[in-house]
């Protein structure tokens, strides 16, 4: 598989990563995914997860708590809201994410209720999924 | 005719005064690289935002679309966030935002609009409450801030949709100082809500790539609009950071070249008066020998 593609990871700060990869696998808000090179356009949402892009034996992996990805052909972009390389998350910091999420559900309206108790499960989740 | 002394003393004191201004300006010169440097790197981040959504906002419906983007169907209620910096001796920095929002509220005013104002930094809290103390609704204080983070950024937004949430006002328009060179700092007035969107030309041209969207369209432009909103204030408050060490470096080379002139001056009139001294002392000395 010779394909490659362009992996832009940008978080509001500044760009994170920058990089040809072989595929990159990103935490969308209606399931993960994994997108090749020659994806089909595709917009999605992110919800807190892990973002992990593959490249030969490597992996580099960022948790993100939120933002969205767009994904072409030629690439992914992907725009975080906040991002933290894996290995730096502590469960300080999951813990005062989710309780930012938590304090965001109990004042949020009819509408958001939904999406803000997503979020708090998602991060909820995640702890689990990092083994912290 | 100052005596020598005095003059001494003022040369002194113009030299101290030149040594704090060239000191400043240095610090400014090494702030701006950073603030220059932490403002571009933003850069990317808040193109892409502006381009997916400028994509999407072309598509959305009018009558579905969320209210950040339509609006709440009037334009009564305006609310005007003027960023300052949080310190003075910069130049015309200040006062130029603070000119340009006085502007924007005397018009609305003229035109019968309500007006409320919000202010980051303490510079234009300072002078605006002078003249509009009943129409402020807020300040923001980032004087402990040493650095301007996106959370800074993403909570003055949190702040100002909830506001918007509660019905306190229909436009929101940012003013700050967009960066164009150490010399030039341009006053920009941006309108935050309802959301408008910049694009070139080419740009709004080009063939829209159709995208698949999870979730559907609607539901992302919901979750992309407040995230813009806080991108679009991060974007002003560095353009504005970098505006101010620029406006602060121009201004202090200026006062550090003024003082050089100014103790060129003074020693000039120093040496001439000392020359006359010593004249006058020899014409006494020599008109005392000749009278003996």
């Amino acid at each position: 598989m010779a394909d490659k593609m362009q992996f832009d990871f940008v978080s509001p700060e500044r760009r994170l990563v920058s990089a040809e990869v072989d595929r990159v696998a990103i935490p969308g808000m209606e399931g993960d995914l994994t997108a090749l090179p020659n994806h089909a356009p595709l917009l999605t949402t992110l919800r807190p997860g892990v973002v992990r892009a593959y490249e030969g034996g490597s992996v580099m992996e960022y948790v993100v708590t939120g933002g969205f990805a767009e994904i072409s052909p030629a690439g992914a972009q992907v725009l975080a809201e906040e991002a933290v390389p894996r290995e730096e998350v502590t469960r300080e910091w999951l813990d005062a994410a989710i309780k930012d999420a938590e304090e965001a559900l109990a004042v949020s309206g009819e509408k958001a209720r939904a999406l803000a108790a997503l979020r708090v499960n998602d991060l909820k989740a995640l702890g689990g999924q990092l083994g912290l | 005719m100052p005596s020598l002394k005095d003059l001494k003393i003022r040369i002194n004191s113009v030299k101290s005064t030149r040594k704090i201004t060239k000191a400043m300006q240095m610090v400014a010169a090494a702030k701006l690289r950073r603030a220059q440097e932490a403002a571009e790197a933003a850069r990317p981040y808040a193109e892409r935002m502006n381009a997916v959504l400028a994509n999407l906002a072309r598509g959305a419906n009018p009558d579905t679309a969320p209210r950040l983007l339509r609006g709440t169907g009037s334009d009564r209620v305006h609310l005007l966030i003027v960023a300052t910096a949080e310190r003075g001796l910069c130049g015309g920095f200040n006062s130029s935002i603070v000119r340009l929002a006085r502007e924007r509220i005397e018009r609305l005013k003229a035109e019968g609009k309500q007006v409320k104002i919000l202010t980051i930094g303490r510079k234009g809290r300072e002078q605006l409450k002078r003249e509009y103390a009943d129409l402020f609704v807020g300040h923001v204080d980032l004087s402990g801030v040493k650095r301007i983070g996106y959370a800074n950024a993403h909570e003055i937004a949190h702040d100002i949709l909830a506001r918007f949430e509660g019905g306190e006002f229909d436009v929101a328009t940012l003013f700050y100082a967009r960066f164009k060179s150490v010399i030039s700092q341009v006053p920009t007035a941006q309108q935050l809500i309802p959301a408008v969107f910049e694009q070139d030309e080419a740009a709004a041209n080009a063939p829209a790539v159709v995208y698949d969207y999870e979730p559907e369209e609607e539901a992302i432009l919901a979750d992309l609009l407040p995230r813009s909103v806080a991108t679009q204030i991060f974007a002003g408050l560095l353009e504005n950071a970098a505006s101010e060490q620029g406006a602060r470096m121009s201004a202090m080379d200026n006062a550090t070249r003024n003082a050089g002139e100014m103790i060129d001056k003074l020693t000039i009139e120093y040496n001439r008066s000392r020359q006359a001294a010593i004249t006058k002392e020899l014409i006494e000395i020599i008109s005392g020998a000749e009278a003996l």
